[in-house]
């Protein structure tokens, strides 16, 4: 299975993510952001960095690349698209996901291993987590404070798109392991069709015990089926 | 045409913790200045640009603030023109 990695000026887990894809057996291509097709690829992920250096805010100016457009068109059609820390931000950007993302409530880039919870396996990400199940993965990010109005964040939480949540080792929900201030220690969400999702921890950062972790691995392995 | 300058202010919108504004306001207590109650920090962009009439280069800097400058989801923005005399 064909999966396109989306490389935009300023983007740095490119390799990362390609290393992790590999490993769960899959295909990666880069897709340079101002090319004009997605190569027929089946899924379509937006790695990690600083694209255009996240100059007036984090996603902002990669929102407005080429490619862009037909990742818009790819996901209203189905197509699975996984937006990882800035991929994140951008699709938060483009109105694939709702909500927005701020600067981190302490003013600071943070970056360490946190837990999540998984809160819900129902979309094609996902599928290889239990819910209520532990993942230890790390984040690094300076925006990653994600915020939606008060009345969007009860609709998310209903439609049960909140996917992952900041919790302690031991799945402890408590707000001290909220590492950046993020509405409701939302980690990551999905859109409404579960064929969208966005994680502010990086997945491909986990994926072999060697790195401390390899709760990221299933993610990838996920896309398989 | 003419020319002018037009200055874009974006902040957070209210009720949206700003954590550099409220370091900075902390600082200001910290050096002596209490009745400070508050202190938001945003971001200033200034344009230079041409624009017939004050009126359309308003319209413009607005329609680049809600496709772009500003994210309607968290900020708000205000827009301040001025024409340039040459």
């Amino acid at each position: 299975m064909r999966v396109g990695i989306v490389v935009f000026p300023g983007t740095n887990c490119d390799y990362d993510t390609f290393w992790a894809l590999k490993l769960a057996g899959l295909n990666p291509v880069f897709l340079w952001h101002k090319e004009k097709d997605l190569k027929d690829v089946s899924a379509v992920i937006l790695p990690g960095g600083f694209s255009y250096g996240d100059y007036l805010r984090a996603g902002a100016i990669a929102r407005f690349s080429p490619l862009i457009d037909r990742i818009f068109e790819f996901a209203e059609k189905g197509g699975l698209v996984l937006g990882i820390c800035n991929g994140f931000q951008i699709l938060l950007e483009m109105g694939l996901l709702p909500g927005a993302m701020l600067p981190n409530d302490t003013n600071t880039f943070i970056c360490k291993p946190v837990y999540l919870k998984v809160e819900n396996n129902d979309s094609p990400f996902l599928r290889k987590y239990q819910v209520g199940e532990i993942l230890k993965m790390p984040i690094a990010h300076k925006e990653g404070r994600y915020y939606i109005p008060e009345r969007d964040l009860l609709a998310l939480e209903r439609e049960g798109q909140v996917v992952l949540r900041y919790v302690g080792p031991k799945g402890e929900s408590d707000l001290k392991f909220n590492p950046n201030g993020s509405v409701n220690n939302i980690a990551g969400i999905v859109n409404k069709k579960r064929n969208v999702m966005g994680l502010m921890p990086h997945p491909e950062r986990a994926v072999e015990k060697l790195l401390g972790s390899d709760s990221g691995l299933r993610l990838f392995l996920s896309l398989l089926d | 045409m003419g020319k002018w300058w037009v200055k874009l202010e974006i902040f957070l919108k209210e009720g949206i913790l700003d954590p550099q504004g409220n370091t900075i306001n902390s600082a200001l207590h910290s050096l002596g200045f209490e009745e400070v109650e508050e202190v938001r920090m945003g971001k200033i962009l200034k344009l230079k640009m041409e624009g017939e009439t004050e009126e359309e280069v308003r319209d413009k800097v607005k329609r680049m603030s809600e496709i772009f400058l500003a994210n309607p989801v968290t900020e708000n923005f205000e827009i301040k023109v001025e024409k340039i005399c040459e």
